[in-house]
This record gives structure tokens, sequence and C-alpha cells, in this order.
């Protein structure tokens, strides 16, 4: 393992934390549950990961949680954001998972077509 | 229902984490000699009664309060079955529990191993609070990496950092 790039790279991320102040502004959940799983929800979690990485999303955390009671649904995500209702979202995949990325998490819009619930 | 080993470990992983897990370690080792495929995973989460073991191979047992059902351990020991392996659950209430599932290499039931890697990188990012240790045998390659190692290079930036989400997937895809 390439240590010295994981260095360089928590120098970097110490500047950009002590910029924000703060904890991770959005929580996304994705269901993997043995059926989310079944029904994709890795592809979706994956396509979270990515676009996290890839836009530098510092104040967006991923996390899992087990089945969410909507198994007709799956893969299902939630979008838990501070002082606002939590957003459902279902019979996600990759390519809907980058638009509530583009969408929702970075200009504040839920993908209404995608919502099923809001809590 | 779970189509590729890959899949089969992030779900049995799953259920360390939701049994409150702060260790797991996750291994997949090939050995071609031998013709032996074997996953182990194992935990220090709440661990599983006798009578919990007895039923937890059953498809319609789960610990959770609804109606879920605990499907994972079954797919695997059905997986395992069908692949002339064997199927083992070891567990202790209070100090973990010890899935390990063998199967034969050329059997051509086998589930395919799918993208093991992306398990590592989506396991490690969603679960920053838990120290997870792999170690891959795997025809592509060999790989061991325990997130405590990365923690400490850290020093308190989050390994779900996206820099370090990055750092990660280039660390994987150089390895495997």
């Amino acid at each position: 393992m390439n240590l010295d790039e994981l260095k360089a790279i928590r120098e970097k991320a110490k500047k950009d934390i002590q910029l924000r102040q703060k904890e991770a502004r959005i929580k996304i959940v994705v269901g993997m549950g043995t059926s989310g799983i079944a029904s994709g929800a890795r592809e979706v979690l994956r396509s979270f990961v990515d676009e996290i990485a890839g836009r530098n999303l510092v104040d967006v955390m991923v996390t899992q949680t087990g089945e969410k009671g909507f198994a007709s649904q799956e893969p299902m995500i939630e979008v838990l954001e501070e002082g606002k209702p939590g957003v459902i979202y279902g019979n996600m995949d990759a390519e809907k998972a980058r638009k509530v990325v583009a969408e929702h998490i970075v200009k504040g819009n839920p993908v209404l077509e995608y919502v099923i619930e809001t809590s | 229902m779970l189509a590729e080993l890959s899949d089969h470990v992030m779900d049995i992983a799953m259920n360390s984490v939701r049994a409150g897990s702060k260790n797991i370690s996750i291994s997949v080792i090939a050995a071609k000699e031998q013709n032996l495929l074997t996953v182990t995973i194992s935990d220090d989460g709440t661990g599983m009664t006798a009578e919990m073991l007895k039923v937890a191979s059953d498809p319609f047992f789960s610990t959770k309060k609804k109606k879920k059902v605990g499907l994972g351990i079954s797919l695997l020991q059905g997986a395992t079955q069908m692949c002339g392996g064997e199927f083992s659950l070891e567990s202790t209430p209070g100090e973990g529990t010890t899935v390990r599932a063998t199967f034969a290499l050329d059997h051509p039931d086998l589930p395919p191993m799918g993208n093991l890697k992306e398990t590592i990188l989506l396991l490690c990012v969603s679960n920053p609070e838990v120290r997870f240790v792999f170690r891959y045998r795997l025809e592509g390659g060999e790989i061991v990496l325990d997130t405590n190692e990365i923690q400490e290079v850290l020093g308190g930036v989050p390994i779900n950092n996206p820099q370090v989400i990055g750092f990660l997937q280039r660390y994987l895809d150089e390895r495997l």
C-alpha cells in the first residue's frame, strides 16, 4: 500500500474538514438486506460511492441498513438531511442513483418521480 | 436469489454489521491444489444462542422483529450443498459468530465470484465504524487489507472521505 499517497490525502482532507467545520450534511441510507442485494442494491450503493468520490462530496455519507419493509420496491434508499423530512426512493438502479445525486443531493430538488414516501 | 459469491459475502457481512460487530474478518481463499474455495466470515457481534443456531439455517428464521425473512444464511448453505462443499455456523452469545462455507472449485454449479473487490470497497466505505480485515487469495491475485492500518495513517480523516474512497478504488484495482 502506498502510504505516502494516503498521507497526502489526509493532509488535504484535514484542510477541507477545517474549512467546512461540520459533520455529514446528508446521509444516504441504502437498504442492503438479502432481498435488497438480490434486487440490485449493490449497484445502487456503488453508484452513490462513485458519485461521492467523483464529485468530492465531503459532506455526504452513504451507509447501509437492512430491509425497510417495502420489499416490493427494492432497491430502496433513504436520503436524510438535517432539518428536513427524510425522502425514501424505491425501485432504484445505478442510473437513478446518479440522478438523485445530481438533482437532490447537489441541487436540493428531490426527484419526485422516484419518491415512494417521505418521513 | 444471490447470483454471485461477492453478494453472499456482502450479505453475511451485513448480518455481522447488524449484530453490532466492531471487528469483522472476511477471507476468500482459492486453493487449486485441493480444489477448494473457502469463504470465512467471522465477527465479534452479539452472537447466537444454541436455539438460534439451530433455526438460523431455516429460511423462515430471522432475528429481525417485523416480518423480515433471514434468508442469507440458508442461501449460502444451499449454494455450498449444490457444489459439493461444506457449511458451518459457529456462534457464542456475547462473543461472535463464524460462518464458513467451502466449495469444490471445479464444480459446474460454483457461483461466479462476482466483484469481490467491490465488496471490500462498499463494506469499508458504508460502515466506517467497523474494522474489517480482508484476506483474498484468488486466481487474479492476493490481497490483505486491514482497515485499522488505513485508519491509523488517516489520523481522524474518515475512511469514507471522497478522496480516501478514490484511493481505495485505485488500490484495489491494482491488486485484483
